[in-house]
């Protein structure tokens, strides 16, 4: 692939790495009681957000729903204010007022986690009109989850975008299940992406959300077509190892299912990849790992060590002034 | 008294005073669009934007289709990014399809993402029953909206009330629910042209004063209340009416003073009784004002049910100024 350089596929496996580290502490740090409300890991889809966020440019824009921490961490927010955010800290991005499903930076153009199914459909919208609106050269990535392309935002939503030929890629992160319904138990047309003809927009087709180098193509391209012309709808087929939420009793689907997909890991996939094109990496990847580990103990320790908000942070921003 | 100042200009109507706010704030900032069904080739369903589609062009004047859950939604994302959005919802009625995208969106995402982002925009909408358009268009729940912290919530009654507090609204940097009356948009006032005329957010005005009792309302209720107090005033009871002009931020203040002085209110206002404006002022008043309570509060309502079609009932069911006056007399 034109353009990627060692260096850049290498922080691709750290990115991964550390979004599955960061999440396996979270699963720890919710049993213990330290992370309260709902808790949504990303683990299994790795591949889909550090691929995709990766083909944007620091002018673009990424919005996401509630399962934001993988994107979140991509997209570069510092991970000692990410855990600080889960830990309900005022050192959190979002000052311990929004947690989990709530990561924001506005600095970095990451426009959100939402935690009402498809809400963020239409505010992708808007903030693609804005960049239309102002003659500026941006895209927008929306991603939702299979379950937000049944519920009425999403129509209204990639209709208007049509209309207006706005810069968004609609991209479904499908990983078999809203919550747990299944996608053909849900979706009459279970080739999601093919909802793009209705529409009149162009139609991104499938990607292997689990090969963290082809969606990074996939979504260059498309971010390449969008930025000209208006929106894609796209699908990333992906995979979550763990449940919808913590405490999920996945009765919805079967262990052997996990254990296939789980056999098809894409950070084991990318590791495997990466020592087959440049020998004696294996080291370099190891290293990579033990410092993400660090990296995990370090934005815990941060965490546990701020503050709580405040009475003044509880009453603040409720209104602009 | 703010509403009778004189500028020796011509009255004008509700629908020209929204019109020339609008239009002076698309003139005086580039980032002020407005999006919504048939504002644009058709000129608006009340006609307030007619003219403004050949004057502006359709980048910042834009038609949208039948979805407000995405006219709403989208304006909140335009705004958080910078621009300034003034989405229209045709009727008020067709805001519960919205309600998400406002209360979730256009209320929440300051606060949830702890200040990170401003969501300078308006809905402008209209409300009101009388028309005999049945139970589901015929809808006045402004109240609804002023439940949620995060919003502004307007109600203006009359054309200069209704053009200083556009402008204010649009030029704030909150989120506002701009609420127009659809049966008021004929009524006339002075209003100044004044490109730079704007009335503070939050501040009710009395619109007539008394000593007698004091007369809470908005919107349509500022017509049966003024109407109300004419046919006091022939008994020699002098009623002032405090005009609340927005519902949130909720002027209490004012009402305060005149019931000190009054020791006795009615609120009047055309939404049902239920976990209403009335419900409210009432629930302050016996908190805040206790020592100075001559009488209960009474509050004038629409009938606690849905309103039919046949204008003989539909009328019975809404508030007028005879029931106005039968309630001030039973506070006296």
């Amino acid at each position: 692939m034109a353009g990627l350089n060692k260096t850049t596929l290498l922080d691709w496996y750290r990115q991964m790495v550390l979004i599955r580290r960061f999440e396996e502490k979270c699963a720890e740090l919710y049993q213990q009681g330290k992370i309260g409300g709902f808790l949504h890991l990303y683990i299994g889809q790795e591949a889909t957000g550090v691929g995709s966020v990766a083909a944007l440019r620091p002018q673009d824009h990424a919005i996401t729903a509630y399962r934001d921490h993988g994107l979140a961490l991509a997209r570069g927010l510092d991970p000692k204010a990410i855990m600080a955010e889960m830990l309900g800290k005022r050192t959190g991005v979002s000052g311990g007022k929004g947690g989990s499903m709530h990561l924001a930076s506005r600095e970095l153009n990451f426009w959100g986690g939402y935690g009402i199914v498809g809400g963020h459909l239409p505010l992708a919208a808007g903030i693609a009109l804005k960049a239309k609106y102002n003659e500026e050269d941006e895209v927008v990535l929306c991603f939702m989850g299979d379950g937000a392309t049944n519920i009425g935002y999403f129509h209204e939503s990639l209709n208007l975008s049509a209309v207006w030929d706005l810069p968004v890629i609609w991209l479904i992160e499908n990983n078999g299940y809203g919550m747990g319904t299944a996608v053909d138990r849900a979706s009459g047309q279970v080739e999601l992406h093919k909802r793009a003809i209705g529409y009149g927009m162009k139609d991104g087709g499938r990607v292997d959300g689990m090969d963290v180098m082809a969606v990074y193509e996939a979504i260059s391209d498309v971010a390449r077509y969008a930025s000209k012309n208006g929106p894609v709808l796209m699908e990333s087929m992906t995979y979550r190892f763990q449940g919808h939420s913590m405490g999920d009793p996945e009765r919805y689907r079967s262990k052997e299912e996990v254990q296939r997909y789980a056999a098809g890991d894409p950070i084991g996939k990318f590791r495997q990849t990466l020592i087959e094109k440049y020998k004696d990496v294996a080291g370099e990847l190891d290293k990579i790992e033990d410092a993400v580990v660090a990296t995990v103990a370090e934005a815990v320790d941060f965490a546990e060590n701020s503050p709580a908000p405040t009475y003044e942070d509880l009453v603040a921003h409720v209104y602009a002034d | 008294m703010a509403s009778n100042v004189q500028t020796g200009e011509k009255p004008i109507t509700i629908r020209e005073a929204l019109s020339a706010a609008l239009r002076e704030e698309m003139l005086r900032d580039e980032r002020v669009f407005l999006m919504g069904e048939e504002i644009g080739v058709w000129g608006g369903t009340y006609a307030v934007t007619r003219g403004f589609y050949d004057e502006f062009g359709p980048k910042r004047v834009r038609d949208t289709p039948i979805s407000e859950m995405v006219i709403a939604g989208a304006a909140v994302g335009a705004a958080m990014a910078g621009l300034r959005p003034v989405a229209e919802l045709m009727t008020i009625n067709f805001a519960f399809v919205a309600f998400d995208a406002i209360v979730n969106h256009m209320a929440k995402v300051r606060y949830m993402f702890n200040g990170q982002f401003k969501v300078p925009m308006v809905i402008r909408t209209t409300t009101g029953g009388g028309k005999q358009l049945g139970a589901t268009h015929s809808h006045s729940p402004e109240a609804v909206f002023a439940h949620f912290p995060g919003l502004y919530v307007a109600v203006p009654g009359t054309a200069y009330d209704a053009k200083g507090m556009l402008k204010a609204a649009i030029r704030d940097d909150n989120p506002v629910m701009f609420v127009e009356h659809s049966t008021m948009l004929q009524r006339r006032s002075v209003v100044p042209d004044d490109p730079d005329f704007v009335l503070p957010i939050g501040k009710s005005d009395i619109k007539r004063e008394g000593r007698d009792v004091t007369i809470v309302t908005y919107s349509k209720g500022l017509e049966w209340s003024l109407a109300a107090a004419d046919i006091l005033a022939k008994d020699g009871i002098e009623a002032e009416i405090v005009d609340l002009r927005w519902l949130r931020p909720l002027d209490m203040e004012t009402v305060f003073e005149s019931f000190k002085k009054t020791n006795r209110c009615v609120v009047v206002e055309e939404s049902l009784p239920m976990f209403s404006v009335g419900s409210e002022v009432a629930a302050q008043l016996q908190d805040k004002m206790f020592d100075y309570m001559d009488a209960p509060v009474k509050r004038v309502n629409a009938l606690d049910q849905p309103l039919p079609y046949s204008s003989e009932i539909e009328m019975m069911a809404l508030p007028d100024a005879n029931k106005v006056v039968a309630a001030v007399k039973e506070v006296l």
